[in-house]
């Protein structure tokens, strides 16, 4: 599975997966608390400057923009018609917002699943006094990434049998046999991991 | 500690709220808006796998839309979606999950329609508006009376859901296939 | 050599296997039977996946019950579906996966997942996504991930069952070079011709055991 990744030679994309998450957070506290419309301006800047370093083409990432800010237009919309009043406070936040998924879009863009999965990691191993097990969640995470593909064919599969019999629109008639092939594809799949020689006991500290 | 086998169960429940993201949405001819099966995948792992596997289940699947995979329904995904204006009703999942286990383990370990359903809209529902409404008022600008309000167009086909899930919960618990105290 | 020793296996009150008491020592071995013989419990049993209700088995010398990662260590298994198999999202993490479950240095790994890359014709998918791969090039993969694990005997669970004709064939001839001692259970007679030993199982006892030529005659007749 490839993600979301856009591919392109530039220093946005170089940037460790964990940098890039730091930055947008930071930046993130930053807007919030920036007064008035300033958060969002610089937002707005640095979302742009950020997109022509990083060469991803406009017409692409104003695609994946058009949902929430058609949206959050339409909110707006609303907003000013029916309340009339306070509507500079909404347009801001709006505008802040829009300008926090801007860069949030770009990070999405410029960084590979496997980075971001890699990172989310080493995070999992700083709460490891918690008690999570960080070799756990990555195989969890490992494993749920090769099951997409096949749960999305699974689901169509019954889906096709179910209409094959008549049974057009019943969600029940879809759920009931879905679940109990999941749970049939999960003892197969104990078995294999556990025939592999995975011991859920180990730790996993060593890496 | 999680077994192999728990391991196993959240990542098979969190690959199905992607594979339902990946189908298309069923069309109910007397609601406004066709209705993805994702939430219904929150609930149902919340039932059948109660408040630790189902909440994992649902977080590594937002860890994984976070991480940039397009598995929400319509092929989104990425940090943008979920820090937008329904963002909150998708980081909801993990604690829904939560909660819709949790309740199930206490109230609803048998195999009871009525109490399953109650469950799956508190835990479903409730608990993912209650996360998701503030959010959606937050990053709209909206008042909150009317980010709750808008919200109701979902209702009635989340409620359905609920609904959908008790019986296909009751149907996999009669069936004694996998005991909720596993 | 595998050994059972007075093996005897109920799921809950459900019985599959009864006092079944059998040295495994030839080359190749093929389970026989029919739905519900118990022959796919008896090959779980061989690797330790799962432990008898009554009775040993045991692996060069070890126990299942006792040793069972030891046991896992020695005895290979590769399942029908390929799909259940492969848990790592392309081939290359997925051959990678047992060797790092037995925490082998990362050069060891590197090395020999790149020889089974090779070996098995696996090299220029290497980071394909294994859901795009066809049924016989997964079930190559899941044969694949567990031979990297270089065991000493390995277990098949119908190999061949899911596989068109050409697929089959492969598998047959990848099984027929192993080195290793190899257990088959299996309905596919082309598969098991020129075997060392064929054991027939029937609602969970040894109806026949023999070479192929005796064995499979019986087999057929039982069916009949």
């Amino acid at each position: 599975m490839l993600g979301l990744y856009l591919h392109r030679d530039s220093a946005v994309h170089r940037l460790p997966a964990g940098a890039k998450m730091g930055g947008l957070l930071l930046l993130t506290a930053v807007v919030l608390t920036l007064p008035g419309a300033w958060g969002a301006l610089a937002a707005m800047v640095a979302g742009a400057a950020l997109l022509a370093a990083a060469r991803l083409p406009p017409g692409r990432v104003l695609r994946d923009l058009r949902a929430p800010v058609v949206m959050l237009a339409l909110l707006f919309g609303i907003q000013a018609l029916l309340a009339g009043t306070g509507w500079q406070d909404a347009a801001i936040a709006v505008a802040r917002f829009a300008a926090l998924i801007l860069l949030a879009t770009v990070v999405t863009l410029t960084t590979r699943v496997m980075d971001m999965v890699d990172l989310f990691e080493r995070l999992f191993g700083l709460l490891r006094p918690l008690g999570v097990n960080p070799a756990k969640m990555a195989l969890m995470l490992a494993l749920t990434i090769r099951f997409v593909p096949l749960l999305g064919d699974l689901v169509r599969e019954v889906r096709m049998a179910q209409r094959a019999r008549g049974v057009e629109r019943n969600m029940a008639a879809l759920f009931v046999p879905l679940l109990v092939k999941i749970l049939t594809m999960a003892d197969d799949l104990t078995a294999a991991l556990e025939a592999r020689g995975y011991d859920p006991a180990d730790t996993g500290s060593q890496r | 500690m999680l077994s192999t086998r728990d391991l196993v169960l959240c990542a098979l429940f969190a690959a199905l709220l992607g594979g339902l993201g990946m189908a298309p949405p069923i069309p109910l001819g007397f609601l406004p808006v066709p209705i993805t099966a994702q939430t219904l995948g929150v609930m149902l792992a919340g039932t059948i796998l109660g408040a630790r596997r189902g909440g994992l289940a649902a977080l590594l699947f937002v860890l994984l839309v976070a991480a940039g995979l397009p598995l929400l329904a319509g092929g989104r995904g990425g940090i943008g979606v979920l820090m937008g204006p329904t963002g909150g009703f998708v980081l909801a999942w993990p604690l829904g999950a939560v909660i819709t286990g949790w309740l199930a383990e206490r109230f609803a370990s048998g195999t009871s329609p009525v109490r399953l359903f109650a469950v799956s809209v508190v835990g479903g529902i409730l608990a993912v508006y209650a996360v998701g409404i503030p959010w959606l008022a937050l990053v709209a600008g909206l008042p909150i009376e009317k980010a709750a309000l808008g919200t109701m167009a979902f209702l009635p086909g989340d409620l359905i859901k609920a609904g959908v899930c008790a019986f296909a919960a009751a149907a996999v618990r009669r069936a004694g296939i996998l005991p909720l105290h596993a | 050599m595998i050994e059972l020793r007075s093996v005897t296996h109920a799921y809950g009150d459900r019985p599959v296997l009864h006092d079944l008491s059998l040295r495994l020592e030839e080359r190749r071995i093929a389970i026989l039977g029919g739905n519900g013989s118990g022959k796919s419990t008896l090959a779980r049993l061989l690797n330790g996946l799962i432990v008898p209700t009554a009775g040993s088995v045991s692996v060069d010398g070890l126990d299942t019950r006792r040793d069972g990662r030891a046991v896992r260590q020695r005895v290979g298994f590769v399942f029908q579906n390929p799909d259940t198999q492969i848990v790592y999202p392309t081939v290359e993490e997925d051959l990678a996966f047992g060797l790092k479950a037995r925490r082998l240095p990362r050069d060891e790994i590197a090395r020999r997942v790149a020889a089974a890359l090779e070996r098995y014709g696996l090299a220029r998918y290497r980071h394909q996504p294994a859901h795009q791969m066809s049924g016989g090039e997964k079930q190559l993969l899941a044969i694949a991930g567990v031979l990297v694990l270089e065991p000493s005997h390995v277990v098949f669970d119908e190999p061949t069952t899911l596989l068109d004709l050409r697929n089959r064939r492969k598998v047959i001839q990848l099984v027929r070079d192993l080195p290793q001692r190899v257990v088959v259970v299996t309905h596919d007679l082309d598969m098991i011709m020129d075997f060392d030993r064929v054991v027939v199982l029937e609602g969970g006892r040894v109806v026949a055991d023999g070479p192929p030529a005796e064995a499979v005659p019986a087999y057929v007749e039982r069916l009949g």
